[in-house]
């Protein structure tokens, strides 16, 4: 497939990303780099300087809305790709309001408990939906221990479902920024297997 | 009873288990995660009456702080 083809395949659909930190915020790039025609985000936060590590922002950023940098960069990279943004903090309820007119949700929160409230709302209201989790991705190295595994036909979770974050093991660019990418991956091959899905119906 | 868990056969002894007696005599102590039994989440506060049966299909993934 050709990337013409790609984007304007891609073009059509509305992915939903729930944070816009590590995950989240590389996530978004990649997605919009490839051609989404929309992008739902939401988080709460502002940029703050160690965040930088990591995250797609920019030291002209700090002290502004990660929602509002990551529209502002994403506009600079494809403005073709229209970012809606949520300034809060999600619970079970604005989830199924924010996120309804997204095909998949990329799960991006860096919270553990945070994570699994999202789960249990999406896979318990909307079977339909496709949810891609980031699990385990602390530290360094052991990039194959990084993998995707589908638990089900539409639950995707990518990272080492083994590492967690502490003082000692913290965050980092590289990790940080595979498992986003996989993340990405895995939305764009979903919605490309609708494709050929499509075409073969056709 | 036999069932598969991640894929993979796993045998307990009994006709019938609770999630939360799979996780304690599966010594799974990580707190965070998500189970699914024949592709149904099972919510936390259920894992005490969510029966799992031989040939059931049960699915765990741990959710690791980070991101």
């Amino acid at each position: 497939m050709k990337f013409e083809e790609i984007k304007s395949h891609l073009a059509k659909y509305t992915v939903g990303i729930a944070g816009a930190g590590g995950l989240g915020s590389n996530c978004a790039v990649a997605l919009a780099r490839t051609g989404i025609g929309k992008l739902i985000v939401s988080d709460f936060d502002v940029v703050e300087i160690s965040n930088l590590n990591r995250q797609y922002y920019f030291t002209d950023q700090l002290g502004i809305k990660k929602v509002e940098a990551l529209r502002m960069n994403i506009g600079r990279i494809n403005p073709e790709t229209e970012v809606i943004i949520h300034d809060q903090i999600l619970d079970p309820e604005n989830i199924l309001d924010i996120y309804k007119d997204a095909v998949i949700i990329v799960e991006a929160f860096d919270r553990s408990d945070m994570k699994e409230m999202l789960a249990e709302t999406v896979i318990g209201s909307w079977p339909e939906k496709t949810l891609v989790i980031g699990s385990g991705m602390a530290g360094w190295g052991k990039t194959n221990l990084l993998r995707e595994r589908y638990v089900g036909d539409r639950l995707i979770v990518c990272g080492d479902e083994s590492t967690e974050i502490s003082d000692e093991l913290p965050p980092l660019a590289a990790r940080v920024g595979i498992v986003a990418n996989m993340q990405a991956n895995v939305v764009i091959d979903v919605l490309l297997k609708m494709k050929l899905n499509e075409d073969n119906t056709k | 009873m036999k069932i598969t868990l991640n894929n993979r056969p796993e045998e307990f002894i009994g006709s019938e288990i609770t999630v939360s007696e799979m996780l304690e005599v599966k010594k799974y102590s990580f707190k965070m995660r998500l189970v699914k039994i024949n592709g149904r989440l099972i919510k936390r506060e259920d894992y005490g009456k969510s029966i799992i049966k031989d040939g059931d299909n049960v699915q765990m993934l741990y959710l690791m702080s980070g991101g």
